[in-house]
């Protein structure tokens, strides 16, 4: 018979709640730099002569096939070279998840602009919208809306991958329950916990995805 | 109005406009017509610069399509599609309204003014909070001419615009562009409708295989075509 022990949970939480900030922060700003640059990657990449395309999809490809473990550790390690002084673990953090993340969001987002018929485009164009008009106005528009559910699963996806900052001295959600579970001894209360936040976190917003596809189903 | 010379275009090694020539002088309209794959919708998207050429040349009111700034061109041209491409994501109005605000620059006030009065026109002003989707094929052309009119273009461009619609519908299409023929505005209509085009147009073009191959005035052109290919196309779209 196991014998639950959470006081050692509660005295931990402020700790927790901690490494959820960075987690939130780190998720929330990612998935917005991703999907702004993910977005002109894949305009850029439907919409320029070569040899731009090619260059786009050897990095989106590129990123692709790396673990992504390996690429935040290259940032950490690169992009202090690169700028010439050092930009602290959650920076470099930042950066390799929006670049890695704009990867896989350029794709789901070229998709979703190919999947919005292409009179749409011609009909902007005939009324004598620039491009950027009408991938403004009607295109991007249409392509988002279908995009919903799928840019959410790929965010959902960067949460959880967030833990993956312990490998420069971060201390994201789960690495600080990894701390405190060895520290108390008390790792099943712990990963109960963990669980159950994830859940419940992913599990709300699923469900608040499908609340706005229903406001803009119509 | 509208020139073109000479005109050329290619799909890789498949010539799909054959050295077009024709002309629509202000005021006219001109019915194309012909076999399906004969490149009409190709030469009518060639008009505004949304099929591009690679020989000859097309001029709008004197401006070479394509030489210079092209949505300014476009934005004086109206284009009415098969499909009627009217904007999901917007309402009636903004569908109405959208592209004289961000390309005209009007303000608000001013092109929910004109799309109403517009919509009153084709009668859909009971539909402008609606979205497309709740529309028939016919309300949504009507919509689809109404936003084409707001421009205040110069020149009308007609790709087929009943071909989709239900019978019942079609002539509910038609009515608006006889009107809008009869207020004299420049049209090029692409389409099957003789009827229509024996009411309003003044010339009918007949292409066959990426080629004009008749260019005439109504009349004759229903009465006596000059080829076998006109001749046919003709009996099997009117014993139909
Ligand atoms: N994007 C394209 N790529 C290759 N061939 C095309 C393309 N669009 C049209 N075509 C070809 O060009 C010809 C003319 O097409 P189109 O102008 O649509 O004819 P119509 O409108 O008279 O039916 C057809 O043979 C068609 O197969
Ligand atoms: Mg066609």
């Amino acid at each position: 018979m196991i014998e639950f022990d959470w006081d050692a949970l509660v005295r931990a939480l402020p700790f927790l709640a901690q490494g959820m900030v960075l987690t939130l922060e780190l998720t929330g700003l990612a998935m917005v730099g991703g999907i702004a640059l993910g977005t002109v990657l894949a305009i850029l990449r439907l919409s320029m002569p070569a040899p731009v395309p090619q260059i786009i999809a050897g990095y989106v490809n590129g990123l692709r096939a790396m673990p992504l473990i390996l690429v935040i550790f290259w940032f950490y390690l690169l992009v202090p070279l690169f700028l010439g002084r050092p930009v602290g673990a959650f920076s470099s953090a930042l950066i390799a998840f929006t670049m890695f993340e704009a990867a896989y969001y350029s794709e789901i987002i070229r998709a979703g602009i190919q999947g919005v018929p292409r009179g749409q485009l011609q009909a902007a164009l005939a009324s004598g919208m620039s491009y950027p008009q009408a991938m403004r106005y009607i295109v991007l528009p249409q392509a988002f809306r279908a995009m919903v559910p799928i840019l959410l699963t790929q965010s959902i996806i960067l949460f959880q991958d967030t833990s993956l900052v312990y490998v420069v001295g971060l201390r994201d959600f789960l690495t600080a329950a990894n701390i405190v579970a060895s520290r108390d001894q008390r790792p099943i209360e712990m990963y109960l916990f963990v669980a159950a936040v994830y859940l419940v976190l992913c599990a709300s917003a699923s469900f608040g995805v499908r609340i706005l596809q229903r406001k803009s189903a119509r | 109005m509208i020139e073109i010379d000479q005109i050329d275009k290619w799909y890789g090694a498949h010539q799909v406009l054959k050295s077009c020539s024709t002309a629509v002088a202000k005021g006219e309209v001109v019915v194309v017509c012909g076999p399906s794959g004969s490149g009409k919708s190709t030469l009518i998207k060639a008009v505004n610069g949304l099929e591009p050429i690679q020989g000859g040349r097309i001029t709008v009111a004197g401006e070479v399509v394509g030489s210079t700034n092209l949505s300014r061109l476009r934005a004086r041209i109206g284009m009415v599609f098969q499909s009627f491409e009217l904007y999901p994501h917007r309402t009636v109005l903004d569908n109405v309204a959208l592209a004289q605000m961000v390309v005209l620059k009007r303000s608000r006030a001013d092109a929910v003014a004109k799309a109403d009065g517009l919509l009153t026109r084709v009668g859909m002003i009971d539909h402008r909070m609606k979205f497309p989707g709740q529309l028939s094929g016919g309300q949504q052309q009507r919509v689809a001419i109404a936003r084409a009119l707001a421009m205040d273009p110069i020149a009308m461009l007609f790709d087929e615009p009943t071909s989709a619609l239900d019978p019942e519908m079609i002539n509910e299409v038609l009515d608006v562009m006889t009107e809008l023929a009869l207020e004299g505005m420049t049209m090029m209509v692409v389409t099957h409708e003789m009827g229509f085009a024996r009411r309003v147009a003044h010339r009918v073009v007949f292409m066959d295989e990426g080629a004009i191959v008749e260019d005439r005035a109504k009349d004759a052109f229903f009465d006596h075509p000059d080829t076998d290919r006109a001749r046919a196309f003709l009996s099997k779209i009117l014993h139909h």
